[in-house]
Formats: C-alpha cells, structure tokens, sequence
C-alpha cells in the first residue's frame, strides 16, 4: 500500500509538473490517466521495493552527488584521450576487459553498481551475473579505478544494510 | 546586472556542452572498434547533457519549464546506461563478442602526453586509432 500511495505521489508530481493548466477537467484526466497507470503497474506487479527504492530517499542523492563528480573527471579523461593523439596520430586509448568481482548481495546493489559502472564513460558493464559484473574499459585505469572498490563499497554502504522489502 | 551575469553564464555552460557533444561525435569517428566507440558516445550522453540542460535552466529561471528540464536530466541519467547496457549486451550475445583478455600490469601514466603502449594481445585495431 505505501508502494502504491508513493507511486500514485509521483505521478501526480509528473502530471502536475508537466502539464502546467490546472483547470478541474485537465486535473481530472490526469486523475483518472494516474489511476490508469497504477491498476496496470499492480496488475504487472511491479509495485514495490524493486521499482520504488523508498528505503535510499535519504542517501540516495549523497551517492549521486559523488557520482557527478566521478563522471565529469572521467568524461574529462575520455575527452583528452579523444583529442589527445588528433594532431600527433598517436594512440591514446588501450581497450581491455575483464570480469571484477562483485560482492553485493541484493539485487538492487548490483542493478545500481552495474548502472553507475555505464554512466562512467570509459566503463562499460557489459554483463551481470550473481558475483561478478563484466567491464569493458577504454583504458586500463579505468579497471584499476573499480578494481580499488571504492564505488562498490559505496553501494554496498547504501544498499546492503537495508534489505529490499516485500511489498 | 542579474540577467546579464545569468545569460553570460548559461551561454558558457551551453557552449561547453556543445564542445562535448563535438568531442563525443569525434570520439565516435576516430575510436577503432565498437566497445570503445560506445564510451566516447558516454561524452554526449553524460556531461554533454548536464551542461545543456544546465544551461537551459538557467535560462528558463523558476518556472515549469526548469521542472521539466530536470525531468528531462533525470530520465536521461536512467535511460541511457540501460541503453548502452543494452547494446553492448546485444553485441557481447551476438559475433562482437569481447576478447577476454587476462589482467596485465597497468601503465601507470594518466597523463596524455605519453603515449600509453598498447601490448601486443590488446585488441589489435587499436593500433589503427589515430587514423582518422
């Protein structure tokens, strides 16, 4: 029920924030397109502590903030390694991948730790099993970087501690 | 004296992101294979859209228009790892598949005014790189 409620919350933010023509028809409609939505998402079962991870409200936005931060040093590297060797021809990438370890026990730690892998540039999950996730990198220090774990242990201090809720 | 230093700024963080999106085309162009090309693609994806948006936002000033923007970063932030994820699944499942190569001592150099050597049982089109 609170899946729901919060569901229904951010879809009314949605229509709301969208729509900007706060006539009663309008809101109207987008009662009754929100009703809509969560019969369906109930219907599919996909209402709950997977889709709405209301437990990380709280720490969620800290992690990012570290994880903007992350992206823009390593889009600068990708960047230099793009105009690096433009008017020298030289190489300045060495692809390499390799399976890292990965010992994150809910599902969610690995979903969220495999996505913030890809939003890097320069890594790439490519794969996902139960203890490792396969990274294609543009360069070798890109692995060495998630090799050191710090962002697994990130996750790992977001996720592990809160277990994922039935519904 | 308020608008002025807002519109200044906005121009920089638009102009910025549209350096990345270039660096992100080229990246594409210049990048030997397809893993490594779906990095330099990442530019455009990422931070490329966070200085437009960013941009945009401040021209927009509190209004709807800057919820809708941020609506925009947020979906784009969830969407796009998926769809990198996705393509390069597709092409690990399908005849891309990647060499997997065993772990090697890492060169120690970040900087890009070294030429980080390629050993020989890196991918082999990498030496093909630089030409554009």
């Amino acid at each position: 029920m609170r899946y729901t409620l919060c569901l229904f919350a951010v879809l009314a933010f949605i229509w709301l924030s969208n729509s900007g023509q706060y006539t009663a028809l309008i809101l109207a409609f987008g009662l009754a397109s929100t009703v809509f939505v969560i019969l369906i998402a109930r219907r599919m079962k996909v209402v709950d502590g997977e889709s709405l991870p209301l437990q990380l409200w709280a720490t969620l936005p800290g992690y990012y903030l570290w994880l903007l931060r992350k992206i823009i040093v390593s889009n600068l590297e990708v960047a230099a390694c793009v105009w690096g060797g433009i008017v020298s021809r030289r190489t300045t990438i060495s692809p390499c991948s390799e399976r890292i370890p990965v010992d994150l026990s809910s599902d969610l730690g690995r979903v969220l730790y495999a996505n913030s892998i890809t939003l890097t540039p320069g890594t790439v999950a490519v794969d996902i099993d139960n203890n490792s996730v396969l990274v294609h990198a543009l360069r070798r220090s890109g692995l060495d970087d998630l090799k050191r774990g710090e962002m697994e242990r990130r996750v790992a201090a977001l996720t592990d501690d809160t277990p994922v809720s039935e519904l | 004296m308020i608008e002025t230093v807002q519109s200044f700024a906005s121009g920089t963080l638009l102009l910025l992101g549209c350096f990345f999106m270039l660096t992100g085309a080229v990246g594409v162009l210049r990048f030997p294979d397809f893993y490594s090309r779906m990095h330099a693609a990442g530019i455009t994806d990422t931070l490329a859209t966070l200085l437009i948006i960013s941009g945009l936002m401040l021209t927009a000033g509190w209004s709807l228009a800057l919820f809708k923007l941020a609506l925009i970063m947020l979906f784009i932030f969830f969407t796009s790892p998926t769809a990198s994820h996705a393509l390069a699944r597709s092409a690990q499942l399908s005849a891309l598949r990647l060499p997997q190569i065993a772990p090697e001592p890492a060169p120690t150099e970040m900087t890009n005014s070294q030429p980080v050597d390629t050993s020989p049982d890196a991918e082999p089109e990498a030496a093909d790189s630089t030409r554009v």
